[in-house]
């Protein structure tokens, strides 16, 4: 299958600031690219020039088939586009938005209605469909521009943090109606700051920096570049720490990391839970007592921190308990 | 050909959605309408008494220039709506749609029409509320007011220009008071154009505003008899001048808008 989304080279600047540098990317039909990226990355940048809304300063890009550059009225025949700020009209009606993008893809009258009151059916805006998006909350616009996104069942989607300000059942929703749409064959590239996001619908994940690709993979490939799983162990009196030590290096892929204050032992491992669970016999044998134990795989999170140095944005934790455990790992290795 | 069709189905898309909008938010009508109301009973019972035209009333001579300034200004609407358009985000939508690029300003310069008729039927009713007539016939009076309602429109490009180019409401409606006020000022709107010292004078003659409302005084049987034949061509031929500026405004603002629109106009 071939590459329904490519993009060579692309730069933008505004002014001073470099929006993107250079950016190249590939995203072969059916399946679903995450865009990854800390505010200001260039993420939404790089969605514009492939909806045809910005012109790059250099390089090209082609969708379904067409050149964005040369071609951009084909291009937009065949895309639907979820900016990043909901793009309605707030005095018509969550029907009637819907109503008038279908006239503009020019599906005709009675098709538009219909696809309308389907679509706010699908994102659960039917009761609301006839009150004015004025009064619409922030995560029902953000429903509608999905709907509006999807009016003409278009091949290709951009969507550009498409769950920002939803709560987690709409989140979960749309999760489903996306993966629907990716088994019927449509080819999604997706924006967001929720790691988990990226790693529950993307096939192939970009991690952009600066208006640069600075790691690229399947979630599962990015996580094993941070480094692979481990075996958190806490116990109950320092004493125990040496015995401890002691175990655990047989179970060890690599060096232990030790924290004495905490009396804490990390230790990298393969083999998942079953390797856990002889560990745990393992020390309980020699009469250890465990304050707290935990298998912990890297997350995306830490794919973030480790490639970018910052942590994304929305994850907000920087420094707390959560994220301790896996700082001073590497610190202690 | 199948463009043109696409285009004008798209503008009427457009323009609907427009149109929903008046019915959505009527206080914007209401101002809309009450302005004009406003300056026809000022003009007509503050200056009605001191303003003398020879053998005729200044009321009758003065309501084709009300007309005229008014539908000019109603072209602020064009530039408002686009620059609301812009803010609010919905370019975006419509620009990444595969619809005719150039309906988006097509069905915004159409739908503002709307108001303009609006306007002229509502000063028309007040204007022989305070004693002005159509002294013409029927035909006269309504080809007036299609000529009234064709150079607002051709003016509407250059705000719709205007509101591509300075997306805030506030400076638009700020700018175009500046230009419109005394653009439709120093012109026969108010007081004949003899009257006018020198500068002024010849500026005023050649003014397409005071080509319009001669044009209009004419059609509407309101030059009263005896009054001496205007100089200056533009005033002596002044439909067809009035038709000429408004064929050449959209034949430079229209196309000027349309680039304007398609070059990305993203905003942060
Ligand atoms: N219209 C603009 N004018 C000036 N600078 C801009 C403009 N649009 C974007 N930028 C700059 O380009 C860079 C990339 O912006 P972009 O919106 O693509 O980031 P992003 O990855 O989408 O960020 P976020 O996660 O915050 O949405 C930023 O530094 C931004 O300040
Ligand atoms: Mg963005």
């Amino acid at each position: 299958m071939g590459n329904v989304i490519e993009a060579f080279g692309l730069v933008k600047h505004y002014g001073d600031v470099v929006a993107l540098d250079g950016l190249d990317l590939a995203v072969p039909e059916g399946s679903v690219f995450g865009l990854l990226g800390p505010n200001g990355a260039g993420k939404t940048t790089a969605v514009s020039i492939l909806a045809t809304l910005l012109i790059p300063d250099s390089g090209s890009a082609r969708v379904a088939g067409a050149d964005v550059l040369e071609e951009p009225a084909r291009v937009r025949e065949r895309i639907g586009l979820s900016g990043q700020y909901a793009a309605l009209d707030e005095h018509l009606t969550g029907f009637e938005n819907l109503d008038m993008i279908g006239r503009l893809y020019r599906l005709g009258r009675s098709r538009s209605r219909v696809r309308a009151r389907e679509l706010l059916e699908v994102f659960d805006l039917s009761e609301a469909g006839n009150r004015p998006v004025k009064t619409y909350s922030g995560g029902m616009r953000r429903r509608l521009d999905l709907a509006g996104a999807l009016v003409a069942s278009p091949p290709v989607l951009f969507l550009d943090e498409p769950t920002t300000g939803l709560d987690p059942r709409s989140r979960l929703d749309l999760w489903g109606v996306i993966r629907e749409l990716v088994a019927r064959g449509s080819t999604l590239l997706l924006t967001t700051q929720y790691l988990e996001e990226a790693d529950h619908l993307a096939d192939r994940i970009m991690v952009i920096d600066q208006g640069r690709d600075i790691a690229q993979g399947t979630p599962d490939e990015l996580k094993t570049l941070v480094g692979g799983e481990r075996i958190e162990v806490t116990v109950v009196s320092s004493s125990d720490l040496p015995r401890a030590q002691e175990v655990m290096q047989r179970f060890a892929v690599g060096e232990l990391a030790s924290e004495v204050r905490n009396r804490k032992i990390t230790a990298p491992i393969s083999g998942g839970a079953a390797v856990l669970t002889r560990a745990l016999r393992a020390l309980d044998a020699e009469g250890v007592d465990l304050h707290d134990v935990g298998l912990r795989r890297p997350t995306l999170n830490d794919v973030f921190l480790t490639l970018t140095g910052h942590a994304a944005e929305s994850n907000g934790t920087r420094g707390t308990s959560e994220d301790q455990p896996s700082l001073a790992g590497r610190a202690g290795s | 050909m199948m463009a043109v069709v696409h285009m004008f189905a798209d503008a009427a898309v457009i323009a609907k959605r427009n149109m929903i909008k008046i019915k959505r938010v009527p206080e914007v009508l209401v101002f809309v309408l009450l302005s004009p109301i406003m300056f026809v009973l000022l003009f007509a019972y503050v200056f009605g008494g001191s303003i003398n035209i020879p053998g005729g009333s200044y009321r009758e001579f003065l309501i084709a220039g009300i007309f005229a300034q008014t539908v000019v200004f109603g072209s602020t609407f064009t530039g408002v709506g686009i620059a609301d358009d812009i803010q609010k985000g919905i370019i975006d939508r419509f620009r990444s749609l595969p619809m005719s690029q150039a309906a988006v300003l097509i069905g915004r310069t159409a739908s503002d029409v709307v108001y303009n008729v609006l306007t002229l039927l509502i000063m028309g009713l007040t204007g022989l509320v305070v004693g002005w007539r159509i002294n013409s016939s029927l035909w006269e009076g309504l080809v007036g007011f299609g000529l009234l309602l064709a150079f607002a429109y051709a003016f509407s490009w250059t705000m719709a220009l205007v509101g591509l180019l300075v997306p805030s409401v506030e400076v638009i409606n700020n700018a175009s008071f500046m230009v419109i006020f005394p653009v439709t000022f120093i012109a026969n709107t108010f007081v004949p154009a003899e009257n006018l010292p020198s500068v002024l004078r010849t500026f005023a003659e050649w003014n397409p505003i005071s080509a319009l409302t001669q044009a209009v005084r004419e059609l509407f049987g309101n030059i009263p008899p005896g009054t001496p034949e205007p100089t200056a061509w533009p005033l002596q031929n002044p439909v067809v001048y009035t038709l000429i500026w408004a064929a050449l405004i959209i034949a430079v603002f229209a196309p000027l808008a349309s680039l304007r629109y398609q070059k990305a106009v993203k905003q942060g």
